[in-house]
């Protein structure tokens, strides 16, 4: 089947870099065509039509034009500008670090509905949210799912063993929880408390709404957080950038 | 065709300018071989300087060939005001308007956390350094106003905040020329809030 000149799409923008004079390389992640990356012309002048439509963490409607090597945006209206995520640096910050997330887990051209919808939900919720936290690991978790990298948390990913509800191990590098027995066996892996492997296991099986009714208490948040993140750092074989600045905003 | 050396070399050259592809490469090598050796003279002097010569002001970051700079230099300008800028190539369309007479501190970047730049990338210790000593009265913020230049101005606006100094940012609204049709929801929602009486 020949494919149509034209296409329409909703999509975030989820990153943007300078081209030539005045305009820029988008990079969209869209619900039909998952990661694309497409050309933004004139987005840099002050009167562009388009500028403020393919801001950063903008939900847009897009119509793109074939092109030959990249795409061309050619009109774009904005859904949902996030201005309440965007007036707010603590916010604005978890919004770019989940963009580089999805940037960093997907790959271009290959449709994932489940991230695009996790993705748009989550933008929703760090917006309303008072306890980003819990947004974000919720988020991770439900991402490393989609993406088929879902922690094994029910038995020992070693040795198939139950887990015991007693402080146990994660190994990144297995993937899941350990046992005690295996988890002291793995120099590598990390302590989990039983109160982290509970919330987590919930998390896996729950929607927002009931994820963000947990009571976290900050060494719980920590230790949540520590974890997914090794766990995340061990899978993209880097460091996801913008920790470091979230860090900083702490 | 083998084309002389000296030739190929500036197409070369050429071509690895932004924007200018073999075919414009050509173009301007064969045109500059048809110009007369004084003027072709003046851009090689042109270009040979303006490595030479410059570097960033002490005080403001601004590119210059004096230290400081010829607007910090000024002493008809206000050094109570400081104009926050991206990058140096923003100074000029604001000197155009010619309604400014404070002096400028340029970031050389914005805060971009997936691209690992962080306040310690940009010009801000610097900045702070300038502001301690008490006789700022005005900070301006002009990074531009899209999601970057936004966590810049806003984490700025922190730091700055304790030091009991005016902070005043960029109007956002709608450009001159423009057609409100085409306006996305940020930029009326702004114009909306900052509209003046007439």
């Amino acid at each position: 089947m020949k494919l149509p000149r034209v296409y329409q799409t909703e999509a975030i923008i989820i990153k943007r870099i300078k081209l030539g004079e005045a305009d820029r390389i988008l990079t969209l992640f869209t619900p039909d065509y998952g990661k694309l990356k497409a050309v933004a012309k004139g987005t840099r002048r002050t009167k562009s039509k388009m500028g403020g439509h393919v801001e950063l963490l903008t939900h847009s409607s897009l119509l793109l034009a074939r092109g030959r090597n990249l795409d061309i945006v050619t009109q774009a209206q904005t859904i949902n500008s996030f201005m309440a995520l965007k007036e707010n640096l603590k916010r604005m910050s978890c919004g770019l670090y989940i963009s580089e997330l999805v940037d960093s887990f997907t790959e271009e051209h290959i449709e994932n509905r489940d991230i695009f919808s996790l993705f748009l939900d989550t933008l929703h919720h760090l917006s309303e949210a008072k306890n980003n936290d819990i947004a974000l690991r919720y988020f991770e978790l439900r991402l490393l799912d989609y993406s088929g990298y879902r922690p094994q948390l029910q038995k020992c990913a070693n040795c198939n063993s139950p887990i015991k509800p007693i402080a146990n191990y994660f190994s990144s590098s297995q993937g899941g929880v350990l046992c005690t027995e295996c988890g002291y066996q793995e120099p590598p892996s990390r302590t989990l408390s039983l109160n982290a492997l509970k919330v987590l296991r919930l998390w896996q099986n729950c929607d927002f709404t009931t994820a963000s009714r947990v009571n976290i208490n900050p060494e719980l948040a920590l230790e949540l957080e520590q974890t997914l993140r090794d766990y995340i750092k061990y899978l993209l074989e880097k460091q996801v950038k913008s920790t470091a600045w979230l860090d900083r905003l702490k | 065709m083998p084309t002389a050396e000296p030739i190929a070399r500036l197409i070369e050259e050429f071509s690895k300018l932004p924007g200018i592809g073999p075919k414009s490469a050509q173009r301007l090598t064969y045109y500059l071989l048809q110009t007369p050796a004084e003027k072709t003279e003046a851009l090689a002097k042109a270009i040979l300087e303006l490595k030479q010569n410059l570097s960033l002001c002490c005080v403001c970051f601004n590119i210059t060939d004096t230290a400081p700079c010829v607007i910090c230099r000024d002493t008809e300008r206000d050094h109570s005001k400081i104009c926050i800028v991206e990058e140096p190539a923003d100074i000029l369309p604001l000197e155009r308007t010619k309604k400014y007479q404070g002096v400028y501190h340029v970031l050389h970047g914005v805060i971009a956390p997936s691209d690992g730049i962080g306040p310690d990338e940009l010009k801000i210790k610097e900045l702070m350094a300038r502001l301690g000593d008490g006789s700022v009265t005005e900070v301006i913020l002009a990074t531009n106003p899209n999601t970057e230049g936004e966590a810049t101005a806003m984490y700025l606006q922190t730091l700055i905040a304790p030091l009991n100094i005016r902070i005043t940012r960029l109007a956002r609204g709608l450009p001159y020329g423009a057609d409100l049709e085409y306006a996305d929801d940020v930029t009326l929602t702004r114009a909306l809030e900052g509209r003046q009486e007439m």
